[in-house]
């Protein structure tokens, strides 16, 4: 109760940190989408270089983000952003990279080769290909892994709080350093609860924009 | 019209070149059906995919319309040629109609023309247009999706098709079902066509000609019945099978071999004229009688006219079967196996009696070509050849 009481005392600001975490979010992993999108299709053209950009993309991940949040204070502060919002957004997008491209990657890779070879057979550029063809057949896959991403970011993003980026990572890191449960508990249920919500905002999106002949071949698959 | 000439592939594969065809040089009259026939990994599929560069010829050309296509730009190639492939390929994120005007849209036709194209070709494949246009590949049937790929294939009305198996993953049925509906569109439509397919049967119902491929070399060109009468070699001979006599059947109409002299009697014959005519015209066992329309209404027996008296209206059996002019000799043999009889009465389009076929007629007439041949020295029995 005692928790319920303090949240809604703070909604206001609950409400315009939640904002500020998505925002932080949405606009890194936006960003990821323009970059990793287009890297995971031109890596479709030959596999030495798609094994290589997935080798480094997959390192990437594995740097813990306080960490990576660390080493881009010195790099960042040359141009005066060492730490706020341009490290967290930076580390989000890298973060992002991984599922986006190989997401990509892997469906562009997996579009039926009979469909190919009509679509060359009739004549299609290999941009009309791409427009035509496999980019609408990828969306789906495409768009599971801009969901990974986001769930992983707003996890990642909570802990951007202690740089300075803001979001809701900021109640749980005073809720430590006060030493006040309801702050750090409200913030963690608020991140995991934003997760959540999001994932199936995203899942909405994604049947959207999956084309209408494939959901019949979707769910018989 | 297309035309080969020395088209050759070879494949750098880790073991080695792999010659996959090898100087391929032939000649497709223009409105004809050439059907590339041979076992996997002969090089007739390879052969096909180096006429629009899905595979890329070693060396070699290829003449469309007399035109050296080498100078062409390969997607604008791609679009003059026909394309259907025995995966369909249909683009499962489009309707109906936009996988079958993707070619007319990629040429920049405007909208109203390629929407009433494709009007069109649904009415030429058969299929309802207000039915199907609007619905996705995936809601279609097999054989339904594979016609759709032929209209596709057709939509920008190319002179040339280009057909990779394309009902060979269609079940045997339906298979015969849209075999003979393109077999009735292309006698429209006189497209220029190659047709690679592994199924001789397919092959004499579908080609003009037929080239039989063997290890990347095209053994023999020729039509489906001198293929069949003279196989080049022991290779083309088995391939064909041991039953290629028979598979001519499918080759020659009855129209060919018909007879129009045949005895008939009327319904107001006496069975004693029946008898008479029987003896006259020489038969073994019966007399068909026809009616006042002249067509057929039964048979008079030979031993019923010998013992009966009477007029042949009150003592005839039914007429067993009858056959067309323009049915083959495949459905004439299967019916007089069926009734065990040696000849069968031969109706006009109208049902009129015109003349009759007999089981002697159908052998001399398939047996001559094979006698022609073996009285000509010059080609020697192959098993001697080799």
């Amino acid at each position: 109760m005692e928790l319920i009481q303090y949240a809604l005392d703070n909604l206001n600001l609950l409400l315009g940190r939640t904002v500020e975490h998505i925002a932080l979010v949405g606009v890194a992993v936006g960003i990821a989408i323009l970059t990793g999108v287009p890297i995971g299709i031109a890596i479709t053209r030959s596999e030495r270089i798609a094994r290589a950009v997935l080798y480094v993309a997959s390192i990437i991940v594995t740097i813990p983000s306080i960490a990576l949040f660390g080493i881009m204070i010195p790099v960042l502060s040359l141009i005066g952003h060492g730490i706020g919002y341009v490290p967290a957004v930076i580390a989000v997008l890298l973060y992002s990279q991984l599922p986006i491209i190989r997401n990509t990657y892997t469906a562009i890779n997996n579009v039926n080769p009979a469909l190919r070879e009509a679509a060359r057979g009739i004549g299609m550029s290999p941009n009309q290909r791409l427009r035509m063809v496999e980019i609408p057949l990828a969306v789906p896959v495409i768009m599971a892994g801009v969901r990974t991403a986001v769930v992983l970011n707003i996890g990642v993003m909570a802990i951007a709080a202690y740089i300075g980026a803001g979001g809701l990572g900021t109640f749980i890191s005073r809720g430590i350093s006060q030493s006040d449960p309801r702050q750090l508990i409200v913030g963690a249920v608020a991140v995991s609860l934003l997760a959540i919500v999001v994932d199936y905002g995203l899942l909405a999106v994604q049947k959207a924009l999956t084309p209408k002949g494939m959901e019949r071949a979707a769910e018989t698959a | 019209m297309i035309q080969l000439d020395n088209l050759t592939k070879v494949f750098d594969t880790p073991k080695g070149a792999v010659v996959a065809a090898d100087h391929i040089s032939m000649e497709v009259p223009a409105g004809e059906i050439c059907i590339l026939l041979g076992p996997s990994g002969c090089g007739k599929t390879t052969t096909l995919k180096m006429i629009n560069r899905i595979i890329r010829p070693t060396s070699g050309k290829v003449f469309i319309d007399g035109e050296d296509t080498s100078g062409l730009d390969t997607q604008e190639l791609r679009r003059n040629l026909g394309y259907v492939i025995q995966q369909i390929g249909l683009f499962p994120n489009m309707t109906i109609e936009e996988n079958i005007t993707v070619v007319p849209r990629l040429l920049g036709w405007d909208k109203a023309r390629y929407k009433a194209r494709a009007r069109e070709m649904m009415a030429m494949i058969a299929l309802e247009p207000d039915a199907f246009l609007k619905r996705y590949p995936s809601e279609l049937s097999g054989g339904q999706q594979q016609r759709i790929g032929v209209a596709r294939a057709l939509a920008a009305d190319p002179p040339v098709m280009l057909m990779d198996e394309p009902f060979g993953a269609i079940d045997p049925i339906n298979r015969a079902v849209i075999q003979d509906e393109f077999l009735k569109m292309q006698q429209e439509l006189r497209k220029t066509i190659m047709f690679v397919s592994h199924d001789i049967d397919e092959a004499i119902k579908m080609g003009d000609r037929i080239a039989v491929f063997r290890e990347g070399r095209l053994v023999q060109y020729a039509t489906p019945d001198d293929l069949l009468a003279a196989p080049k070699n022991a290779f083309v001979e088995s391939f064909l099978g041991e039953d290629r006599a028979l598979k001519r059947l499918n080759l020659v109409k009855v129209r060919e071999i018909v007879t129009d002299e045949i005895g008939t009697v009327s319904p107001g014959d006496t069975l004693q004229t029946a008898l008479a005519k029987i003896d006259d015209f020489g038969y073994q066992n019966a007399i068909l009688m026809v009616n006042e329309r002249g067509q057929p209404a039964g048979i008079i027996g030979r031993s019923v006219a010998r013992t009966t008296k009477g007029y042949c209206r009150d003592h005839f059996q039914a007429v067993p079967a009858v056959v067309g002019l323009d049915d083959d000799l495949r459905k004439a043999a299967s019916l007089m196996f069926a009734h065990d009889i040696t000849w069968l009465p031969c109706v006009d389009e109208e049902g009129r009696v015109c003349g009759q076929i007999t089981q002697r007629a159908m052998t001399s007439h398939l047996g001559a070509r094979f006698r022609a041949r073996q009285g000509d020295d010059r080609t020697p029995h192959p098993a001697l050849k080799e």
